[in-house]
This record gives C-alpha cells, sequence and structure tokens, in this order.
C-alpha cells in the first residue's frame, strides 16, 4: 500500500513545502521558504532542531550559555538557524520519520510518515530533501563487536546525552571529526588510550594540490593544526601511517591491533571509535529513484543535481551534506537556494527575485567549496577501507555477509550490489544498504576488475524504517488500526465459492 | 562503556567551556527485560543501555544479538543509520533506540539471536 492510497481513513494532509530533515540546510530551506509565503513544513526524526552537527543546540544554549561563546560562531549560528525556524511559521514534524516519498499520478509527491501519531500521508508540491551525510562505514575486521562505536556516534552521545567513555579509547581514523573530539575529551579530563591517524601517504601531496582553493579559508586550517599541537603536548600515545586495523576480543571489543611505521601494534582497550569521513545519506533520494552519479572525488554516490539542487525526479530536490559534503555553513546557504528555486517553481517568486536572493548564497557557496576539497583530498581513506581484502571482514553487519562471500558470488556470476541481494542477502538486513552499500559495490568492482561506474548501487525500496502492519493499516486513521482477522471479509477461491479446508 | 560527564567542580573539566548539568536531574524507571532500571529523562534508550554497560553475558550484547548468528551486538552510529540498536519497546518490535527517548514505565526487550518459528 503506497501513502495516499484511497483506503486510506482521512484526506492526506498536504502543504505547497516538504523538508526532510531539521539539520543546518533543512532548518534555512524550512525558514527561507515560509518567509516567501510557502505552505512550508519541516519533518524530522528527533525531538528538536539542530540535525546532527547542531544536534540538541537548544538545550545545550539553555542549560550552558557559557558554552555558545567557547564553542565558536559555529555552534552560534546553529542556535540562530533554529531560532529563525522556529520564527518562521514553518509546520514543523519531529520525532517522525519518513518511510517513503512517491509521486504516484496526482501533482507533488505523497511522503509516508510515521510519527507520534502513527503513520500519515503528507502530500507536498515540492519536495526538499536535507538527511545530511552519516559516516562512512569502516569495515576493519571484528567491527560488529560490541564496543566498536563510530567518532560520530562518540560525539552524540556527548551532545545529547551528557556521557564521555568510561574507559578509555582508542580513537582510529582520520578526517577533522578524529582531532575535534580527542580535544574534547582532553579538555574534559577524560583519558585516551591512543590515536591512531589513518590516513595514507599520498593524502598530503593531493591535499596539497588543492591548497590555493582552501587558502581562503585558513582559520579552518589554523584551528585543526592547534587541535594537533594540544594533542601531542597533552602526551596521547600518536601513532601514523596505521593500516590493518583489527579489533579483537569475545563477545566485546578487548584490544586493537594494528600496523605503524611497519611495526605491529596491540593495544588494550574496551571501546574502539572510528572515523573515515563522513559521505552523503542519499537513502532516501534513491528510494524516491533520483538519478545518482559516481563521484571519484568524495568516493562516493552522488545525486545527480541541477545548481539549485532539483534532482531527475520532478518534485525533488537536495540540500546540505546529503546532496555534497560541504559541512554545516555551506548546507545553510545550499538550503536557501533549494527553497528560493521552490518558491520560484511554484510561482511565488519570478526568476530576478529568485536570483537577487540567490546571489550571497553562490558567492558563500563558491567560498567555501575550496577548503571542502583540501579536506576532503586530505583525508580520503585507505583502499582497505574503501574495498576490503581480507576474506573474514563482515561487509553486511545486518546479514553477515563477508567478503569470502561476496567473492563467492562474483565468481558465480554475481555482477553487482543488486544481484549481491540475492546471492548473498547483502543489503537486505535492516539498515537496507545503508552501512554495506558502498562496500559492497566496491569489492564486487575489485573482484570483477571493473569501475564502481559500472556495478551500480543498490536499490532501495520503501518502507525506509521499519512500520508495523497495523501502522500501515492505520495509515491516516484507516478503520484497518487494530482490526484481528476475524474483520476481515471471507476468502473466495477461484470459481468464487467459499475455499474449502 | 560511557559514563555521565560530571558536573565542573574542583580541576577536572575546568578546561572545558561546556560544562555544567545538561538534563534536568530527572529520572524514570523503565523495564530492560522484565528488571525496572532508572534512567535519566531525555537520553535515548540507546545512550541509557550503553552507560549501563556491555550486558556481554551469554549471547546478548548492549542492545542485543545478531539476527542471523546470535552474537552480541551494540550500537554503532548512534544516528538511526547503523539498526544495531533494534529492540521491543512497549510490546512493539523494530524500534530504533538511539531515536526514542526514555519514559516512565517504558518497556524493553532486547533481541536474543535468531528467533525459532513457533509451533
Amino acid at each position: 500500500m503506497s501513502p495516499g492510497h484511497e483506503l486510506s481513513g482521512r484526506a492526506p494532509a498536504t502543504c505547497d513545502f516538504a523538508v526532510v530533515g531539521a539539520g543546518p540546510a533543512g532548518m534555512a530551506a524550512a525558514a527561507q521558504a515560509a518567509a516567501l509565503g510557502l505552505d512550508t513544513v519541516l519533518i524530522d526524526e528527533q525531538p528538536a532542531p539542530g540535525g546532527q552537527v547542531y544536534r540538541n543546540v537548544e538545550a545545550v544554549a539553555q542549560a550552558r550559555p557559557g558554552a555558545l561563546e567557547a564553542l565558536g560562531a559555529g555552534y552560534r549560528e546553529g542556535l540562530a538557524l533554529a531560532a529563525r525556524f522556529r520564527a518562521s511559521g514553518a509546520g514543523y514534524r519531529p520525532q517522525t520519520a519518513v518511510w517513503a516519498i512517491e509521486e504516484n499520478g496526482a501533482p507533488g509527491a505523497s511522503l509516508g510518515l510515521l510519527g507520534p501519531r502513527g503513520a500519515e500521508t503528507l502530500r507536498a508540491r515540492r519536495v526538499a530533501i536535507a538527511a545530511g551525510a552519516m559516516e562512512r562505514a569502516v569495515p576493519v575486521p571484528g567491527w560488529t563487536l560490541p564496543g566498536v562505536m563510530t567518532v560520530g556516534a562518540a560525539q552524540t552521545l556527548l551532545k545529547a546525552s551528557d556521557l564521555v567513555p568510561g574507559t578509555a579509547p582508542v580513537i582510529a581514523g582520520s578526517g577533522p571529526l578524529v582531532l575535534l573530539y580527542a580535544t574534547r575529551l582532553l579538555a574534559l579530563g577524560a583519558p585516551i588510550a591512543a590515536i591512531l591517524d589513518t590516513a595514507p601517504p599520498g593524502n598530503r601531496g593531493r591535499a596539497l594540490a588543492r591548497l590555493p582553493g582552501a587558502l581562503g579559508q585558513l582559520g579552518g586550517l589554523r584551528q585543526g593544526l592547534g587541535w594537533l599541537r594540544a594533542i601531542k603536548a597533552a602526551g596521547v600515545p600518536y601513532f601514523k601511517q596505521v593500516h590493518q586495523v583489527r579489533a579483537l576480543g569475545d563477545g566485546r571489543v578487548e584490544a586493537v591491533a594494528f600496523l605503524s611505521g611497519g611495526w605491529r601494534q596491540r593495544l588494550e582497550t574496551r571501546l574502539l571509535l572510528v572515523h573515515e569521513g563522513v559521505v552523503p545519506n542519499h537513502h532516501l533520494a534513491m528510494s524516491a529513484d533520483c538519478a545518482m552519479a559516481w563521484d571519484a572525488e568524495g568516493w562516493c554516490w552522488r545525486t545527480r543535481t541541477d545548481p539549485w539542487g532539483a534532482t531527475s525526479v520532478e518534485t525533488i530536490a537536495v540540500a546540505g551534506d546529503c546532496a555534497h559534503i560541504g559541512g554545516a555553513e555551506a548546507a545553510a546557504h545550499a538550503g536557501r537556494l533549494v527553497a528560493l528555486d521552490a518558491t520560484r517553481r511554484l510561482g511565488a517568486i519570478d526568476m530576478g527575485t529568485r536570483d537577487r536572493l540567490a546571489g550571497p548564497e553562490r558567492r558563500a557557496l563558491a567560498r567555501l567549496r575550496g577548503l571542502r576539497r583540501f579536506l576532503d583530498a586530505l583525508t580520503r581513506p585507505r583502499l582497505e577501507i574503501l574495498a576490503p581484502n581480507d576474506d573474514e571482514v563482515m561487509v553486511c553487519r545486518c546479514e553477515e555477509v563477508s567478503v569470502a562471500a561476496l567473492r563467492r558470488a562474483v565468481a558465480l556470476g554475481c555482477q553487482g550490489p543488486n544481484q549481491a541481494k540475492a546471492f548473498t542477502r547483502c543489503g537486505m538486513g535492516p539498515c537496507q544498504g545503508r552501512l554495506c552499500g558502498l562496500t559492497a559495490a566496491a569489492v564486487i568492482a575489485r573482484e570483477r576488475g571493473v569501475a564502481m561506474a559500472e556495478v551500480g548501487h543498490q536499490r532501495v525500496r520503501p518502507p525506509l524504517k521499519p512500520l508495523t502492519l497495523g501502522e500501515l493499516a492505520g495509515l491516516d486513521g484507516a478503520p484497518g488500526a487494530g482490526a484481528s482477522l476475524d474483520d476481515l471479509p471471507a476468502p473466495v477461491d477461484a470459481e468464487g465459492g467459499a475455499p474449502q479446508p | 562503556m560511557f559514563v555521565k560527564r560530571q558536573p565542573a567542580s574542583g580541576r577536572q573539566t575546568s578546561g572545558d567551556p561546556v560544562s555544567g548539568e545538561l538534563g534536568s536531574g530527572e529520572t524514570v524507571t523503565i523495564h530492560l527485560d522484565g528488571e525496572p532500571i532508572r534512567a535519566p529523562l531525555g537520553d535515548t534508550l540507546a545512550a541509557v543501555l550503553l552507560a549501563r554497560g556491555t550486558v556481554a553475558t551469554g549471547a546478548t550484547g548492549v542492545t542485543g544479538a545478531s539476527a542471523v548468528s546470535g552474537a552480541p551486538r551494540a550500537p554503532y552510529c548512534m544516528i538511526g543509520s547503523c539498526f544495531e540498536c533494534l529492540v521491543e519497546i512497549d510490546g512493539l518490535g523494530q524500534r530504533q533506540a538511539c531515536l526514542v527517548a526514555v519514559r516512565e514505565g517504558m518497556r524493553v526487550r532486547r533481541a536474543r539471536g535468531p528467533r525459532e518459528p513457533s509451533p
């Protein structure tokens, strides 16, 4: 049953502009569209706006007024975005997941929502997906052991729940988030067992080639160097050129083994935090059949868009990190661009007004792009992370499909990650390929000896979030909710008579 | 695996500007596999389970055990992407614990590995 089906109880709610995701791009898009007179709704899974980068920003600002200054202009901007969104008059549906987006004949799109009121349909004339980024999967041996988590997860636990590691963690990875989190732990007086820098040697050269573009954003670079100095000054063990990381333990992580500078190392720890950069969270766009392209620079799939964020699907646009990794500041500008384009397409402003209002946003985006490309080059993960070679590595956590199983599938003729679903169940588990999609495609591409664009990406089918049959039957208050099998009409056989038992 | 950060006092956390209690300090009682436990109001269920510590007794991890092999599992991403935190909440299964805030009286049951079909 798709959203908007005629058997639903109430008429579905409608709006001009539906925005999915309340991070910087979503908050900016919703506020901008509402300011220009569109009937706008912002939908988000969390109970408060902010997304991941500004998670819990309103509560933090209230409880710790001193924090905003110290956390810097970035965090203050998050609070400003939230305030502007709250004041904009846009509708807000927190604690609500989007489990489907479909264009199904009627103008606009239908969104399937699951929130505190149950399952509902929302019809929107245009949709902006601002689902942000997720951390790239780090498929090392043992990564499914309890106690192996992402640095972003640890950051979330700190921001949202005031939790710090109860045991000195080993932090393994590369990218700004590694140093950012380690610096936060140091400031809190929380011990760190070691930092393992997994950046491959070639990165510095590639990054330097992009330095001219980044020079306009020197502040960001200086900040990163400051973090590294502080960590080394604090005496935290710091290993470079780290590769072949393995999580070891029985029932939970107990130690981490790795190679560094030619030496084998093993450190005891009960918490391994990993991070190898971020990739767009394109799951929702993929499920809506938006065309994707392989992005060799960012080493991920990217939604094909025009300069305004519009996708190959007529009513859907994408903005922020889920379209192109660019960081929080760029996301806000991109959100406003998508809103301006939506407002123009829906006829509320003309093209001249749109272009005039868009000018500052486009200039800001161009300025920010330089630093991001520099950082991308500096933190490209090693090939063993992108396309693991070790037979025992679990590519698909949900269905426990290893590299070895994918190798066997390719030998039997499996062509890509979609076929791998049938051969191995890889990608058929609850995460629907969010964590294994890229890795599976990369392993298959390597085994076949072809390019990523040729193996393609997994097809994603709704529902994108688990919902029960009862919730689906009760869509928009339909009487199906709570019904029992006794309430259904009696079954008939092929001739229209009651079947024999 | 994780512990609550101590509020600023003495020398600890003096270097960190983000200090002071975030939550209201209130707690609620939830039922974890039948056992009543206290949990800070406003925390996500996954955060509560992680703060409780890894329960690697038998085949049960922090949030449950793999439906394929029964191997213990725990939250990995905390943003709703990895689905390692699936638990049954108030009779409804497949709920992501990292996206649900704890409520008074919440009944939580964790996965026990592959399930046998009922007779």
